[in-house]
């Protein structure tokens, strides 16, 4: 990277440094003209435009309706004496929305293990495991990754009417999970695999069940991945709003849902809107910059959700 | 060794050794059952059986007891509400996964040469962590009409009026019967002028805050020259009564920055002047000739104001750029990752043999990045096709028609009130549909690498 830029002195051009192959075309001069100094001003520009949002909204929820309806947040640099704690503690009285959030953690939780544990079970078996029709399905999975989960919305919202379990938490944490197993079959396949063959023969030679090779050998040698699917399956869930829009009801919705019923008036919702969407973000974000290492794994592993 | 063994060992011991062997192939299979029986099981009833039931049911009436055919996905192209919802999918599907993924690409290849590189990668892939909810009531939050809350018309007035020294006296009037009327907004006077005369215009209904703290008294016109036309712009009213109708008197104030025109007999501007503080000005270089001096409706129009970004006009525009802000950051991870993949010898020997750095890029990193753009689009086309959140969030009522995609029509009519679940799982059925050929892609990239 630095070899081009040391090679050819800016401020003096002496004829015999450049060969005759070396000759400056159009677009060599404009990327010349992004030497570091630029390159350097238009992403600290791009890294502002990323994060002046969150900053908005993160000042906003500190600030009264009153002054929220009437002038703009970044007007606390003159006058920082506006910015209050009451929307938290008002947000934190509110039992509609500690409920919910009590709800969200009740319906990620159980999702991500069970995402997990049912799809690790599987990804061994498409990994080491020879059975009649493996491949087909192997398909089939990968062809489910894409599947919109709105072809399943009408048909599981008239069968848990059915099961009695519209409307609860264990009808909303089967739906995650359902939706949430192709991609995790699909990862920790992929990751199984490259478990060394050795590993597991020495395994079963040694006499060893199945289900020991699974506890003793493939979890522990699968925690990276394992890690990243959780992280991802836990972000996801916990930022769903359209699931639990149509399979929640006021008792068992989580904080997206309990949020976005403010919504409908703005600007005098602002105060529980701003506060209650920072409140939501922060479960994320600690999760999201604690093991973002993971979640980017994840991401690579398997992008086509 | 083991081969000859292998041979001496007699026919029965072979025989036995083989049922045995399809014993335990047998417990094989049902132990591998065993270990895909549950995700299968939810697979099938939660996944499978819904596709089969979702589009035998497209094809059944709002109740769903009686088979209507194709009606659903006429009426899915002809209704307005979803005519609207596919178009906007394909604005959708063309600007959000390009757009991502280009600014994904210049972020990737600038990276390297910034020293904060991870803290800018935390920056641009942080939106990724939280819900489109919240990015919702952000961008909502941001792009408000009124420029005093939203931040981005509080940039665009800023912006705005920086850049015009306009003066702006908005329900200003003339006096009736002073010699000057309102003509479209325009203020003009009545009578031609010629140069070497004055012209006076007695404005009312200014608004006070238009004037500012202090105002300066208005003058009346100076002397003009030959070839000049002079005047004055002033507010024709005193405070507390007093005062001529029409004449310039002591405690009245002058319009300042006003716009005027001496317009000729076929239309042109034949001269232009700014009024001072005190309102007066003066227009010089008049050839001989017939004058009408005007003040132009742009003196009077509001000054700078926002734009309606979250109006049926922009909305999309809002959206999608929402979308953009959480997936850059995605598309750029998933480049990065594959830069740095890609063996760097390639393009530092194409430096040495004297490549300039755009050509590196077009003849030697772009084409080994091809295979990871590939992925990075197909993942935010299937992402994008899907989109309901933002739609759903950032909209306020009366812009949500105009904002609509497939999967918030699904849902409004299905559960949102439409209480139609025919033409719902026919919508949805038609999301699966535009999904189909990525999942081929999908398939077919995943059938390569095993290949390989």
């Amino acid at each position: 990277m630095t070899a081009p830029t040391t090679e050819r002195p800016p401020t003096t051009p002496p004829p015999q440094a450049g060969p005759p192959g070396k000759r400056r075309t159009v677009p060599q001069r404009i990327l010349g003209f992004f030497s570091k100094s630029v390159v350097n001003v238009v992403l600290l520009i791009m890294a502002l435009m990323w994060v002046i949002p969150s900053l908005g909204l993160f000042i906003t929820s500190f600030r009264t309706v009153g002054d929220a309806s009437s002038s703009g947040w970044w007007t606390v640099v003159t006058a920082p004496a506006q910015l209050t704690l009451q929307n938290y503690t008002d947000l934190l009285s509110n039992s509609t929305i500690t409920s919910s959030l009590l709800n969200s953690v009740l319906i990620v939780v159980p999702t991500t293990v069970l995402v997990v544990l049912v799809g690790a079970l599987a990804g061994y078996a498409f990994a080491w495991m020879e059975f009649p029709g493996r491949d087909g399905l192997l398909i089939a999975v990968i062809v489910l990754l894409a599947v919109p989960l709105q072809v399943a919305l009408i048909p599981i919202a008239r069968l848990y009417g059915w099961l009695g379990i519209f409307g609860s938490i264990p009808g909303v944490i089967l739906f995650h999970v359902a939706f949430g197993l192709p991609f995790a079959i699909f990862l920790l396949r992929n990751f199984f695999t490259q478990i060394p063959r050795e590993t597991l023969e020495a395994a079963r030679v040694d006499g060893a069940s199945e289900w020991r090779i699974f506890v003793r050998v493939i979890l522990p040698l699968g925690a990276p991945a394992i890690a990243s699917l959780a992280i991802f399956q836990f972000l996801w869930t916990w930022n769903d709003l359209l699931i639990g829009l149509i399979f929640t009801n006021a008792e068992s919705q989580p904080v997206t849902v309990a949020i976005q019923s403010q919504l409908r008036q703005f600007g005098s919702n602002i105060d529980v809107l701003s506060t209650g969407a920072f409140v939501s973000m922060v479960i994320p974000l600690i999760v999201f910059f604690a093991f973002q290492r993971y979640f980017v794994q994840a991401l690579l592993a398997g992008s086509n959700k | 060794m083991t081969a000859t063994v292998e041979e001496s060992t007699s026919q029965t011991a072979r025989e036995g050794d083989q049922l045995s062997r399809s014993r335990a192939r047998r417990r094989e299979i049902l132990v591998a059952l065993g270990f895909i029986a549950p995700a299968l099981f939810l697979l099938g009833i939660l996944v499978v059986y819904p596709m089969v039931y979702t589009l035998v049911r497209s094809f059944y009436n709002a109740p769903g007891d009686e088979f209507i055919g194709w009606d659903n996905y006429v009426t899915m192209f002809t209704s307005d509400s979803t005519f609207t919802a596919i178009r906007n999918n394909i604005i959708w599907v063309i600007v959000a996964p390009i757009t991502c993924t280009i600014l994904g690409l210049i972020f990737a290849v600038l990276l390297d040469k910034i020293r904060w590189s991870t803290a800018f990668k935390l920056i641009i892939f942080m939106p990724m962590a939280i819900s489109m909810l919240a990015a919702g009531v952000i961008f909502r939050g941001m792009f408000q009409e009124d420029p005093e809350i939203g931040v981005v018309n509080a940039s665009v007035v800023a912006v705005k009026s920086a850049f015009s020294s306009q003066a702006a006296f908005p329900g200003a009037k003339p006096r009736p019967d002073m010699g000057v009327t309102e003509e479209g907004g325009i203020i003009v006077t009545d009578d031609s002028v010629t140069p070497g005369t004055s012209v006076t215009f007695p404005l009312v209904g200014v608004r006070a805050d238009a004037l500012g703290e202090d105002p300066t008294p208005a003058s009346g016109p100076p002397q003009p020259a030959d070839a000049e036309v002079t005047g004055t712009v002033w507010l024709d009213f005193v405070r507390g009564g007093g005062g001529v109708n029409g004449e310039v008197d002591e405690a009245e104030a002058g319009l300042g920055g006003v716009l005027v025109h001496a317009v000729a007999d076929d239309g042109s501007v034949a001269g232009s002047a700014r009024t001072e503080p005190d309102g007066t000005f003066v227009i010089a270089g008049l050839a001989d000739g017939e004058y009408r001096i005007a003040l132009p409706a742009a003196n009077f129009t509001e000054g700078a104001s926002g734009v309606p970004w979250l109006s049926a006009t922009f909305i999309t525009a809002v959206v999608i750029l929402s979308y953009v802000w959480i997936w850059a950051g995605f598309a750029m991870v998933m480049i990065a990752s594959g830069l740095s993949a890609t063996d760097r010898t390639l393009q530092e020997a194409a430096r040495v043999d004297g490549a300039s750095e755009w050509k590196v890029f077009t003849r030697i990193t772009a084409p080994l990045l091809a295979p990871v753009l590939v992925v990075v689009l197909v993942t935010l086309i299937i992402n994008v096709l899907k989109i309901f959140d933002l739609v759903y969030v950032i909209p306020p009522g009366n812009a949500k028609p105009a904002a609509n995609v497939i999967a918030v029509e699904m849902w409004t009519v299905s559960f949102g009130g439409g209480d139609n679940q025919g033409l719902g799982s026919a919508l949805a059925i038609l999301l699966l549909l535009l999904v189909l050929p990525f999942m081929i892609i999908n398939v077919r990239r995943f059938r390569e690498e095993r290949r390989r």
